[in-house]
């Protein structure tokens, strides 16, 4: 029996709890008795239903988190030796075990001990399913059972079934912050241990990044530099590049369309400039890489400047055009709640239109436009598609954007893409990165938060 | 009012020299102002532009595909029908190609002259024969998938001019290819292979049937997952919540989650399902949970605006005829929030589809050949296969590349087409 036959099995069992509650329920008021029933029969069914597959969903879950801790519990004994193994060596014997067990291939030859192991180890996964199918199955029809004998007149299945739709909510809301606490858990969890083989000195303020660990020992050619300053200074090159497209771009196509454009060519321009948001990111990597870039060197070529192919430029000049509508959006936001009435005085007061939005209206709107432009920095900084494929891998220590950078969001994904070692450093590093990326993102995003609250005008 | 006098000095006068030449300099400020702002959504609307215009023209091509007309000798000698798969069809259609160009006899050459041919064309004869097994020791006009260089000098891709060592194909090819056409052994035809078939190494073989079918696993998961998830939610913070530190607190973690950057969910995917929960990798199932929450803020702050739309009287009038808050709720706010909701969803679910780098870090990233059919098959999705045909080197695969953007850029029109039309249609205006 598998897991999905299981669920259907339970999923049969709850409708049928529904339909028998419901039907209970209309039964006890064909049989003449008097009085009127305190909640509709649905709730009765609803309520039935819930009885059904509430425990069995909580004891199904519960099997599934301890029956494979157990199975390893056990199998390690079949392993000789396994006592006085490091942790390790342990992990991979386990592994090929498990390998073994689900037919798959294991590493090395396989020895009489592994096979024991793994026979086990699948006698034990396959009696473990059995006794969760029998229990699960059990525990629904005993909780069924229990939920019938309830069904009464006066039983206010109504009530019961709002205080368990309220708390599945409340448990809904709350894996927002279950998401939260597992990537800052899971980062700086991943990032101790990176810690402990790379000391976090040369890690923060190292000016080498060449994350080539040996893969066995006295490999020639490895170096383990984990310095993630060439990284930050990559990424803020290119930010930078891409800010100085998107601010004034974004902010004069903002205030054009709120202050200057007829309905008619705002109703064309803001989509527009939306439809730039909802390109995918790896649309434009590739337009950076292929068109772009190619264009840029091309360009160099013409003038005599030496611009790589996978240089800071390119990929910064796309992404500042893909960050446009973020800073364009919000800013017009803002640059519309600025009271009318503003415009009106400095207009009173003699001023051209662009000398009340420039001496008006922008201080007005600041504290917005700030936080908005510091969002687009954090989109920036955490966006990864483009400069994976127009920035390059090479990590230079460079302020020149026409040489070939690296960034941190490119180096997570060259790390963690293709074949990885468990515990190496190098896996371990991209954790530390996506830490630093995290740390930095949500900094920049409470900055923009505290500057729009702080510092906004009241008008009224 | 005041006894203070304007001083009458020259410049201030309106009709003076110098007021004149100021005012003209301040409409010309005005006018630049105002050129800057039109330039700014120019340049955008350009770039935009040319985006797409470039990758249309790129990618046009590829939904085509060039066929080329071979007679073939189904040789009974040479097809073994108890062994279908061991025999060698290729060569038969080599040995066709090489009967149509006597002249060609040395041995590079005649590699040369099969290269034009598709390795495809193995199978597409393999599959002829097994379907009807009287062709054997017939011969026939076939059409077979012509190889990836002959397709690009038909389109017209390769820059012929450049000197023969610096392109792909050589001359004497191209003259072959040239004769080809001249005799009409050459057709156009809707490229099948790309629509329907998975991924490949070969690129005029290489599909994105697998892509498409990993995307729409990987977003039902995610629908299935954030959906229910995203409105109970909603709704709890919307309907039921009161303001309290722990609810604040949610609502503070939904806002910063909405910010927090794709990748870090990719990290989060591999650090909690795939090492902690060990669920397998380059799954639609685990790319459609990695994805479920990250959609979830967008969802989860649409369906509240959706909700919060809905006027207080409607509550007021419920509650009076005797519901509960919780029928309240779900016989009337809801069902009125819901085109709101769903527009949130789709446009949530729209950012999902475009999504790469987070499923990177779960290893979708993978080399599949297969069409997925199963929530825990390997897969890849439309996105991540974009990204690997841009880093192959053929110079067929850029045009694939393009194609393939090209219909992912149609989905995303497509659902965002539904969200707008919902939005007209059902939203109510209070």
């Amino acid at each position: 029996m598998s897991h999905s036959l299981i669920f259907a099995v339970l999923i049969v069992l709850t409708l049928i709890g529904y339909y028998f509650g419901r039907s209970q329920a209309t039964g006890i008021l064909r049989s003449g008795t008097t009085g009127k029933l305190h909640s509709l029969p649905f709730y009765h069914g609803a309520y039935l239903a819930f009885m059904v597959l509430l425990p069995a969903m909580g004891f199904i879950i519960t099997w599934l988190v301890i029956s494979p801790m157990l199975a390893d519990h056990f199998m390690a004994q079949y392993i000789p030796g396994a006592a006085t193994m490091d942790a390790a060596t342990l992990g991979l014997k386990m592994s090929d075990v498990r390998n073994m067990a689900n037919g798959g291939i294991t590493s090395g030859a396989v020895d009489e001990a592994t096979q024991i192991a793994a026979d086990f180890y699948s006698r034990f996964n396959q009696i473990s399913l059995w006794l969760l199918s029998v229990c699960s199955i059990a525990v629904a029809i005993a909780s069924f059972h229990f939920g019938r004998k309830l069904i009464a007149l006066r039983f206010r299945a109504r009530n019961h079934v709002e205080k368990i739709v309220r708390v599945i909510m409340i448990v809904a809301s709350m894996i927002a912050i279950l998401t939260t606490l597992g990537i800052v858990l899971s980062l700086i969890f991943e990032t101790l241990r990176f810690l402990q083989k790379v000391p976090l000195a040369d890690f923060l303020f190292g000016l080498k990044w060449s994350p080539q660990t040996a893969m066995r020992p006295g490999q020639i050619g490895s170096s383990g530099a984990f310095g993630m300053l060439p990284l930050l200074a990559g990424t803020f090159l290119i930010t930078l590049i891409a800010m100085s497209v998107a601010v004034p771009l974004g902010l004069y196509a903002a205030i054009y369309m709120s202050e200057y454009a007829t309905p008619r060519i705002r109703g064309i321009a803001k989509p527009v400039l939306e439809v730039l948001a909802g390109i995918p990111t790896v649309v434009y990597g590739f337009f950076a890489a292929l068109t772009v870039a190619p264009m840029l060197r091309d360009l160099g070529v013409e003038l005599g400047w030496v611009i790589s192919a996978e240089s800071a430029l390119a990929a910064g000049l796309v992404m500042g055009v893909m960050i446009i509508p973020f800073v364009s959006s919000l800013s017009d936001d803002v640059i519309n709640s600025v009271p009318q009435t503003l415009r009106d005085g400095a207009y009173a007061l003699g001023a051209t239109k662009s000398e009340t939005i420039k001496q008006v209206i922008l201080p007005a709107a600041l504290p917005g436009i700030v936080g908005s432009v510091l969002l687009a920095i954090s989109r920036a900084v955490g966006e990864t598609m483009i400069v994976v494929m127009a920035a390059g891998l090479a990590a230079n220590l460079t302020a020149n954007p026409f040489e070939a950078v690296t960034t941190v969001t490119v180096q997570i994904v060259t790390l963690l893409v293709g074949d990885q070692e468990f515990d190496s450093a190098k896996t371990l590093a991209a954790f530390a990165l996506g830490l630093v990326l995290f740390v930095i993102t949500l900094g920049l995003n409470v900055i923009a938060l505290y500057v729009v609250r702080r510092y906004r005008e009241q008008y009224d | 009012m005041t006894d203070m006098t304007m001083p009458k000095t020259e410049g201030l006068a309106v009709s003076s020299q110098a007021y004149r030449k100021r005012i003209k300099k301040r409409y010309a400020a005005e006018r630049r102002f105002r050129a800057y702002g039109i330039a700014a959504i120019a340049v955008a609307v350009a770039f935009l532009i040319g985006l797409l215009g470039t990758i249309t023209a790129k990618g046009a091509p590829a939904f085509l595909q060039t066929n080329i007309t071979l007679n073939i000798f189904f040789d009974p000698e040479k097809i073994d029908t108890e062994n279908l798969n061991g025999v060698n069809f290729q060569a038969m259609a080599r040995n066709a190609l090489y009967d149509m160009f006597p002249e060609v006899t040395e041995r590079r050459e005649k590699r040369q002259l099969g290269q034009l041919i598709s390795v495809a064309a193995d199978q597409q004869l393999r599959e002829m024969v097994r379907a009807d097994p009287s062709l054997i020791g017939q011969r026939k006009d076939v059409q077979l998938l012509a190889g990836d260089d002959l397709d690009l000098v038909v389109k017209g891709t390769y820059d012929l001019s450049q000197p023969e060592a610096e392109r792909p194909v050589s001359d004497v090819q191209v003259a072959w290819i040239d004769k080809l056409q001249a005799q009409g052994h050459l057709a156009r035809g809707i490229a099948w292979p790309f629509l329907t078939t998975g991924d490949s190494r070969e690129p005029e073989m290489a599909g994105i049937w697998g892509a498409v079918m990993g995307s729409l696993l990987t977003l039902s998961v995610t629908l299935a997952v954030s959906f229910p998830i995203g409105v109970l939610a909603a709704v709890y913070l919307q309907e039921f919540a009161t303001k309290n530190r722990w609810n604040d607190l949610i609502e503070v973690n939904i806002n910063n989650l909405a910010a927090v950057p794709s990748i870090v969910f990719g990290l989060l995917g591999l650090a909690v399902f795939l090492n902690f929960f060990g669920m397998p990798r380059s799954a639609p199932l685990v790319g459609g949970l990695v994805l479920a929450l990250m959609t979830l803020p967008t969802i989860i702050i649409a369906t509240r605006a959706a909700l919060a739309a809905v006027p207080p009287s409607i509550r007021e009038a419920a509650l009076g005829v005797g519901a509960s808050e919780l029928q309240v709720v779900t016989h009337h706010v809801v069902p009125l929030a819901m085109p709101g909701i769903l527009t949130g969803t789709i446009i949530g679910l729209a950012q999902a589809l475009g999504e790469t780098a987070p499923l990177l870090m779960i290893g979708m990233v993978a080399f599949i050949v297969d069409v997925p059919a199963n929530f825990t098959d390997p897969a890849t999705v439309l996105p991540v296969q974009i990204y690997l045909w841009a880093d192959s080197p053929e110079r067929a695969f850029e045009a694939r590349t393009s194609a393939a953007i090209m219909v992912l850029i149609g989905f995303l029109i497509l659902m965002n087409a539904i969200a707008v039309v919902l939005r007209r249609r059902f939203e109510r205006r209070w």
